[in-house]
Protein backbone atom coordinates (compact mmCIF):
# COMPACT_ATOMS: atom_id res chain seq x y z
CA UNK A 1 0.00 0.00 0.00
CA UNK A 2 2.76 2.39 0.91
CA UNK A 3 4.35 1.94 -2.49
CA UNK A 4 1.20 3.03 -4.21
CA UNK A 5 1.14 6.08 -2.06
CA UNK A 6 4.64 6.99 -3.06
CA UNK A 7 4.05 6.48 -6.75
CA UNK A 8 0.89 8.51 -7.03
CA UNK A 9 1.21 11.58 -4.90
CA UNK A 10 -2.40 12.62 -4.61
CA UNK A 11 -3.73 14.97 -2.04
CA UNK A 12 -6.51 12.63 -1.09
CA UNK A 13 -5.77 9.05 -0.29
CA UNK A 14 -9.03 7.10 -0.39
CA UNK A 15 -7.54 4.28 1.61
CA UNK A 16 -6.08 6.41 4.32
CA UNK A 17 -8.78 5.49 6.74
CA UNK A 18 -8.70 1.84 5.92
CA UNK A 19 -4.95 1.70 6.34
CA UNK A 20 -4.91 3.64 9.53
CA UNK A 21 -3.87 1.91 12.69
CA UNK A 22 -7.24 1.86 14.39
CA UNK A 23 -9.43 1.33 11.37
CA UNK A 24 -10.87 -1.87 12.69
CA UNK A 25 -11.98 -0.17 15.85
CA UNK A 26 -14.56 1.82 14.00
CA UNK A 27 -16.24 -1.09 12.33
CA UNK A 28 -16.07 -4.12 14.52
CA UNK A 29 -13.52 -3.99 17.26
CA UNK A 30 -15.79 -2.54 19.82
CA UNK A 31 -15.08 -2.74 23.47
CA UNK A 32 -18.24 -4.19 24.91
CA UNK A 33 -19.13 -3.37 28.45
CA UNK A 34 -21.95 -5.48 29.72
CA UNK A 35 -23.80 -5.96 32.92
CA UNK A 36 -25.22 -9.09 34.31
CA UNK A 37 -27.59 -9.52 37.16
CA UNK A 38 -26.79 -11.80 39.99
CA UNK A 39 -28.87 -12.70 42.97
CA UNK A 40 -30.43 -9.85 44.87
CA UNK A 41 -29.21 -6.45 43.85
CA UNK A 42 -25.78 -7.66 42.97
CA UNK A 43 -24.38 -7.50 39.52
CA UNK A 44 -21.32 -8.17 37.43
CA UNK A 45 -19.66 -5.99 34.84
CA UNK A 46 -17.80 -7.61 31.98
CA UNK A 47 -15.40 -5.87 29.67
CA UNK A 48 -14.79 -7.65 26.42
CA UNK A 49 -12.85 -6.79 23.31
CA UNK A 50 -9.89 -4.83 24.61
CA UNK A 51 -6.88 -4.96 22.35
CA UNK A 52 -4.74 -8.04 22.62
CA UNK A 53 -1.58 -6.07 23.18
CA UNK A 54 -2.68 -4.78 26.52
CA UNK A 55 -1.86 -6.63 29.65
CA UNK A 56 -5.25 -7.51 30.99
CA UNK A 57 -3.92 -8.18 34.41
CA UNK A 58 -2.43 -4.75 34.75
CA UNK A 59 -5.59 -3.08 33.56
CA UNK A 60 -7.59 -5.17 35.96
CA UNK A 61 -5.34 -4.25 38.82
CA UNK A 62 -5.88 -0.57 38.17
CA UNK A 63 -9.59 -1.00 37.69
CA UNK A 64 -9.88 -2.82 40.96
CA UNK A 65 -7.93 -0.18 42.77
CA UNK A 66 -9.86 2.64 41.19
CA UNK A 67 -13.34 1.35 41.83
CA UNK A 68 -12.61 -0.54 45.03
CA UNK A 69 -14.08 -3.74 43.76
CA UNK A 70 -12.87 -7.20 43.07
CA UNK A 71 -12.58 -8.79 39.69
CA UNK A 72 -10.87 -11.37 37.56
CA UNK A 73 -9.71 -12.02 34.07
CA UNK A 74 -11.74 -14.86 32.62
CA UNK A 75 -10.46 -16.96 29.77
CA UNK A 76 -13.26 -17.61 27.33
CA UNK A 77 -12.93 -20.17 24.58
CA UNK A 78 -14.34 -17.92 21.83
CA UNK A 79 -13.94 -14.42 23.03
CA UNK A 80 -10.50 -14.65 24.54
CA UNK A 81 -9.90 -12.82 27.74
CA UNK A 82 -12.66 -10.98 29.47
CA UNK A 83 -12.38 -8.72 32.46
CA UNK A 84 -14.99 -9.28 35.08
CA UNK A 85 -15.71 -6.83 37.84
CA UNK A 86 -18.07 -6.93 40.75
CA UNK A 87 -20.89 -4.48 40.82
CA UNK A 88 -22.29 -2.13 38.22
CA UNK A 89 -19.12 -0.42 37.00
CA UNK A 90 -20.18 0.34 33.44
CA UNK A 91 -19.91 4.10 33.65
CA UNK A 92 -16.74 3.92 35.65
CA UNK A 93 -15.07 1.50 33.30
CA UNK A 94 -15.89 3.48 30.20
CA UNK A 95 -14.59 6.72 31.64
CA UNK A 96 -11.50 4.95 32.89
CA UNK A 97 -10.75 3.38 29.52
CA UNK A 98 -11.17 6.67 27.74
CA UNK A 99 -9.03 8.56 30.21
CA UNK A 100 -6.29 6.01 30.15
CA UNK A 101 -6.30 6.03 26.38
CA UNK A 102 -6.95 2.32 26.17
CA UNK A 103 -10.04 2.71 24.03
CA UNK A 104 -11.74 5.52 22.20
CA UNK A 105 -15.08 6.77 23.23
CA UNK A 106 -16.66 5.82 19.90
CA UNK A 107 -15.42 2.28 20.11
CA UNK A 108 -16.93 1.60 23.52
CA UNK A 109 -20.35 0.05 23.57
CA UNK A 110 -22.21 -0.09 26.81
CA UNK A 111 -24.86 -2.77 26.88
CA UNK A 112 -27.54 -3.52 29.37
CA UNK A 113 -30.41 -1.42 30.56
CA UNK B 1 -74.74 43.97 17.73
CA UNK B 2 -75.52 47.63 17.74
CA UNK B 3 -74.42 48.02 21.28
CA UNK B 4 -71.24 46.11 20.66
CA UNK B 5 -70.03 48.33 17.91
CA UNK B 6 -69.15 51.53 19.70
CA UNK B 7 -67.25 49.58 22.27
CA UNK B 8 -64.90 48.10 19.77
CA UNK B 9 -64.60 51.28 17.82
CA UNK B 10 -63.40 53.13 20.85
CA UNK B 11 -60.69 50.62 21.39
CA UNK B 12 -59.55 50.96 17.86
CA UNK B 13 -59.33 54.65 18.00
CA UNK B 14 -57.07 54.45 20.94
CA UNK B 15 -54.92 51.76 19.53
CA UNK B 16 -54.64 53.06 16.04
CA UNK B 17 -53.11 56.34 15.20
CA UNK B 18 -51.99 55.42 11.73
CA UNK B 19 -53.06 57.82 9.03
CA UNK B 20 -55.77 56.49 6.86
CA UNK B 21 -55.56 56.48 3.13
CA UNK B 22 -59.04 57.04 1.80
CA UNK B 23 -58.09 56.20 -1.76
CA UNK B 24 -57.82 52.59 -0.82
CA UNK B 25 -61.12 51.40 0.39
CA UNK B 26 -59.76 49.48 3.25
CA UNK B 27 -60.52 49.26 6.83
CA UNK B 28 -58.07 48.17 9.36
CA UNK B 29 -58.80 45.39 11.65
CA UNK B 30 -58.32 46.22 15.23
CA UNK B 31 -55.14 44.92 16.80
CA UNK B 32 -56.05 41.63 18.33
CA UNK B 33 -52.85 41.05 20.16
CA UNK B 34 -54.38 41.81 23.52
CA UNK B 35 -57.88 40.60 22.85
CA UNK B 36 -59.18 37.25 23.85
CA UNK B 37 -61.28 34.75 22.01
CA UNK B 38 -64.62 36.23 22.81
CA UNK B 39 -63.36 39.52 21.57
CA UNK B 40 -62.28 37.83 18.40
CA UNK B 41 -65.67 36.45 17.56
CA UNK B 42 -67.18 39.76 18.38
CA UNK B 43 -64.71 41.30 16.05
CA UNK B 44 -65.82 39.06 13.27
CA UNK B 45 -69.37 40.05 13.77
CA UNK B 46 -68.56 43.70 13.73
CA UNK B 47 -66.59 43.21 10.61
CA UNK B 48 -69.57 41.69 8.94
CA UNK B 49 -71.83 44.50 9.84
CA UNK B 50 -69.29 47.05 8.87
CA UNK B 51 -68.63 45.46 5.55
CA UNK B 52 -72.31 45.77 4.92
CA UNK B 53 -72.32 49.38 5.84
CA UNK B 54 -69.29 49.98 3.70
CA UNK B 55 -71.00 48.59 0.70
CA UNK B 56 -73.82 50.99 1.40
CA UNK B 57 -71.45 53.84 0.95
CA UNK B 58 -70.92 55.09 4.45
CA UNK B 59 -67.22 54.85 3.87
CA UNK B 60 -66.55 58.54 4.22
CA UNK B 61 -67.98 58.74 7.64
CA UNK B 62 -65.78 55.91 8.68
CA UNK B 63 -62.76 57.45 7.10
CA UNK B 64 -63.20 60.55 9.14
CA UNK B 65 -63.29 58.47 12.25
CA UNK B 66 -60.13 56.55 11.35
CA UNK B 67 -62.05 53.39 11.09
CA UNK B 68 -61.03 49.92 10.26
CA UNK B 69 -59.06 49.56 7.13
CA UNK B 70 -60.30 46.50 5.49
CA UNK B 71 -61.35 45.43 2.09
CA UNK B 72 -65.08 45.28 1.96
CA UNK B 73 -65.08 41.76 0.64
CA UNK B 74 -62.58 40.49 3.07
CA UNK B 75 -64.62 39.50 6.10
CA UNK B 76 -67.11 37.38 4.22
CA UNK B 77 -64.36 35.65 2.42
CA UNK B 78 -62.59 34.96 5.65
CA UNK B 79 -65.56 33.68 7.48
CA UNK B 80 -66.91 31.37 4.94
CA UNK B 81 -63.78 29.81 3.67
CA UNK B 82 -61.03 29.38 6.13
CA UNK B 83 -62.04 30.49 9.55
CA UNK B 84 -59.65 30.68 12.40
CA UNK B 85 -56.37 29.65 10.84
CA UNK B 86 -56.35 32.51 8.41
CA UNK B 87 -57.66 34.79 11.08
CA UNK B 88 -54.54 34.10 13.04
CA UNK B 89 -52.38 34.53 10.00
CA UNK B 90 -54.03 37.83 9.31
CA UNK B 91 -53.32 39.03 12.76
CA UNK B 92 -49.71 38.15 12.39
CA UNK B 93 -49.33 39.93 9.11
CA UNK B 94 -51.09 42.90 10.44
CA UNK B 95 -48.81 43.08 13.42
CA UNK B 96 -45.82 42.89 11.16
CA UNK B 97 -47.06 45.71 9.04
CA UNK B 98 -48.15 47.83 11.92
CA UNK B 99 -44.98 49.83 11.88
CA UNK B 100 -45.46 51.02 8.35
CA UNK B 101 -48.39 53.19 9.20
CA UNK B 102 -50.57 52.38 6.24
CA UNK B 103 -51.67 48.89 6.71
CA UNK B 104 -53.16 46.75 4.06
CA UNK B 105 -55.25 44.29 5.88
CA UNK B 106 -55.25 41.49 3.41
CA UNK B 107 -54.90 37.78 3.20
CA UNK B 108 -51.55 38.01 1.47
CA UNK B 109 -49.04 40.78 1.70
CA UNK B 110 -49.01 41.48 -2.01
CA UNK B 111 -52.73 41.98 -2.31
CA UNK B 112 -53.70 45.49 -3.23
CA UNK B 113 -50.28 46.30 -4.59
CA UNK B 114 -48.77 45.49 -7.95
CA UNK B 115 -45.33 44.58 -6.75
CA UNK B 116 -43.77 41.25 -7.44
CA UNK B 117 -44.30 38.31 -5.15
CA UNK B 118 -41.43 37.44 -2.94
CA UNK B 119 -40.28 33.88 -2.63
CA UNK B 120 -40.78 33.72 1.11
CA UNK B 121 -44.32 34.96 0.84
CA UNK B 122 -45.23 32.49 -1.86
CA UNK B 123 -43.67 29.72 0.15
CA UNK B 124 -45.71 30.72 3.13
CA UNK B 125 -48.84 30.77 1.01
CA UNK B 126 -48.22 27.29 -0.31
CA UNK B 127 -47.66 25.92 3.15
CA UNK B 128 -50.77 27.59 4.47
CA UNK B 129 -52.87 26.08 1.74
CA UNK B 130 -51.27 22.74 2.26
CA UNK B 131 -51.87 22.88 5.97
CA UNK B 132 -55.52 23.75 5.47
CA UNK B 133 -56.27 21.06 2.97
CA UNK B 134 -54.25 18.12 4.17
CA UNK B 135 -52.30 18.76 7.32
CA UNK B 136 -50.36 15.50 7.22
CA UNK B 137 -48.40 16.63 4.16
CA UNK B 138 -47.26 19.90 5.61
CA UNK B 139 -43.93 18.56 6.67
CA UNK B 140 -44.44 18.59 10.39
CA UNK B 141 -42.65 15.38 11.11
CA UNK B 142 -44.79 13.28 13.30
CA UNK B 143 -42.96 11.47 15.99
CA UNK B 144 -43.36 7.79 16.13
CA UNK B 145 -45.06 7.02 19.34
CA UNK B 146 -44.70 3.71 21.00
CA UNK B 147 -46.60 2.74 24.02
CA UNK B 148 -44.48 2.32 27.12
CA UNK B 149 -43.66 -1.23 28.02
CA UNK B 150 -45.84 -2.80 30.66
CA UNK B 151 -43.83 -4.89 33.03
CA UNK B 152 -44.91 -7.21 35.79
CA UNK B 153 -42.90 -9.09 38.33
CA UNK B 154 -43.39 -12.80 38.37
CA UNK B 155 -42.26 -14.00 41.74
CA UNK B 156 -39.06 -12.29 42.74
CA UNK B 157 -36.71 -13.45 40.06
CA UNK B 158 -38.61 -13.16 36.82
CA UNK B 159 -40.00 -10.22 34.93
CA UNK B 160 -42.91 -10.39 32.51
CA UNK B 161 -43.06 -8.00 29.60
CA UNK B 162 -46.78 -7.85 28.93
CA UNK B 163 -47.23 -5.85 25.75
CA UNK B 164 -44.21 -7.31 24.03
CA UNK B 165 -46.26 -8.53 21.07
CA UNK B 166 -47.95 -5.17 20.61
CA UNK B 167 -44.65 -3.40 20.48
CA UNK B 168 -43.27 -5.91 18.00
CA UNK B 169 -46.27 -5.28 15.82
CA UNK B 170 -45.93 -1.52 15.97
CA UNK B 171 -42.29 -1.85 14.98
CA UNK B 172 -43.09 -4.47 12.29
CA UNK B 173 -40.42 -6.78 13.55
CA UNK B 174 -40.32 -10.46 14.23
CA UNK B 175 -40.81 -11.14 17.93
CA UNK B 176 -37.91 -13.57 17.83
CA UNK B 177 -35.57 -10.90 16.60
CA UNK B 178 -36.66 -8.41 19.22
CA UNK B 179 -36.46 -11.06 21.88
CA UNK B 180 -32.97 -12.04 20.87
CA UNK B 181 -31.86 -8.47 21.08
CA UNK B 182 -33.46 -7.86 24.46
CA UNK B 183 -32.02 -10.99 25.96
CA UNK B 184 -28.58 -10.38 24.54
CA UNK B 185 -28.54 -6.84 25.85
CA UNK B 186 -29.74 -7.78 29.28
CA UNK B 187 -27.46 -10.77 29.44
CA UNK B 188 -30.12 -13.10 30.69
CA UNK B 189 -32.34 -15.83 29.43
CA UNK B 190 -36.04 -15.74 28.79
CA UNK B 191 -38.86 -17.02 26.67
CA UNK B 192 -42.33 -16.32 25.41
CA UNK B 193 -45.10 -17.73 27.53
CA UNK B 194 -48.54 -19.01 26.59
CA UNK B 195 -50.08 -15.56 26.20
CA UNK B 196 -47.21 -14.37 24.04
CA UNK B 197 -45.66 -12.39 26.82
CA UNK B 198 -41.96 -12.25 27.28
CA UNK B 199 -40.69 -13.74 30.50
CA UNK B 200 -37.19 -12.67 31.39
CA UNK B 201 -35.04 -13.97 34.17
CA UNK B 202 -33.92 -11.24 36.49
CA UNK B 203 -35.42 -8.08 37.88
CA UNK B 204 -35.92 -5.22 35.49
CA UNK B 205 -37.77 -1.95 35.69
CA UNK B 206 -39.96 -0.72 32.82
CA UNK B 207 -37.40 2.01 32.28
CA UNK B 208 -34.75 -0.58 31.54
CA UNK B 209 -36.89 -2.16 28.87
CA UNK B 210 -37.62 1.22 27.43
CA UNK B 211 -33.95 2.08 27.12
CA UNK B 212 -33.15 -1.16 25.40
CA UNK B 213 -36.11 -0.86 23.05
CA UNK B 214 -35.00 2.63 22.20
CA UNK B 215 -31.63 1.28 21.22
CA UNK B 216 -33.28 -1.48 19.24
CA UNK B 217 -35.40 1.01 17.33
CA UNK B 218 -32.39 3.16 16.58
CA UNK B 219 -30.38 0.27 15.31
CA UNK B 220 -32.87 -2.00 13.64
CA UNK B 221 -35.95 0.06 12.81
CA UNK B 222 -35.20 3.68 12.02
CA UNK B 223 -34.03 4.47 8.50
CA UNK B 224 -30.76 6.36 8.57
CA UNK B 225 -31.64 8.49 5.62
CA UNK B 226 -35.11 9.78 6.36
CA UNK B 227 -35.59 8.72 10.00
CA UNK B 228 -38.84 7.01 9.20
CA UNK B 229 -39.69 3.85 11.08
CA UNK B 230 -41.41 2.39 8.03
CA UNK B 231 -38.74 -0.16 7.23
CA UNK B 232 -38.41 -3.81 6.47
CA UNK B 233 -35.77 -6.08 7.94
CA UNK B 234 -34.84 -8.93 5.66
CA UNK B 235 -32.22 -11.61 5.75
CA UNK B 236 -30.15 -12.20 2.64
CA UNK B 237 -27.58 -14.92 2.78
CA UNK B 238 -26.90 -14.66 6.47
CA UNK B 239 -26.81 -10.89 6.55
CA UNK B 240 -29.55 -8.67 7.83
CA UNK B 241 -30.55 -5.77 5.64
CA UNK B 242 -32.81 -2.90 6.47
CA UNK B 243 -34.78 -1.38 3.63
CA UNK B 244 -36.76 1.79 3.99
CA UNK B 245 -40.26 1.89 2.59
CA UNK B 246 -40.36 5.66 2.49
CA UNK B 247 -37.17 6.61 0.71
CA UNK B 248 -36.03 3.25 -0.60
CA UNK B 249 -32.60 3.37 0.96
CA UNK B 250 -31.08 0.30 2.46
CA UNK B 251 -28.36 -0.56 4.87
CA UNK B 252 -26.95 -3.59 6.52
CA UNK B 253 -27.36 -4.03 10.22
CA UNK B 254 -25.17 -5.90 12.63
CA UNK B 255 -26.28 -9.33 13.65
CA UNK B 256 -27.24 -9.77 17.25
CA UNK B 257 -24.45 -11.21 19.30
CA UNK B 258 -24.89 -12.27 22.84
CA UNK B 259 -21.30 -11.68 23.83
CA UNK B 260 -19.76 -12.94 26.98
CA UNK B 261 -22.07 -14.21 29.65
CA UNK B 262 -20.47 -14.98 32.94
CA UNK B 263 -21.49 -17.93 34.96
CA UNK B 264 -23.65 -16.87 37.82
CA UNK B 265 -25.34 -19.09 40.31
CA UNK B 266 -23.89 -22.14 41.80
CA UNK B 267 -21.73 -24.42 39.84
CA UNK B 268 -21.81 -28.14 39.81
CA UNK B 269 -19.08 -30.12 41.44
CA UNK B 270 -18.19 -31.83 38.19
CA UNK B 271 -17.24 -28.81 36.16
Amino acid sequence: MSEVDVQIPTAFDPFAEANAEDSGAGSKEYVHIRIQQRNGRKSLTTVQGLKKEFSYNKILKDLKKEFCCNGTVVQDSELGQVIQLQGDQRKNVSTFLVQAGIAKKESIKIHGF
Amino acid sequence: MAEDNPNVDLKEEVAELAPFDPSKKKKKKKPVASSDLADDSLDKLTEKTESLSVSEGVENAFAGLKKKKKKPVEPDFLNEETGDAVEDLDDQIKEDEEGEGIVLQTRYPWEGTDRDYEYEELLGRVFNILRENNPELAGDRRRTVMRPPQVLREGTKKTVFVNFMDLCKTMHRQPEHVMNFLLAEMGTSGSLDGQQRLVVKGRFAPKNFEGILRRYVNEYVICNGCKSPDTILSKENRLFFLRCEQCGSGRSVAPIKAGFVARVGRRKAGT
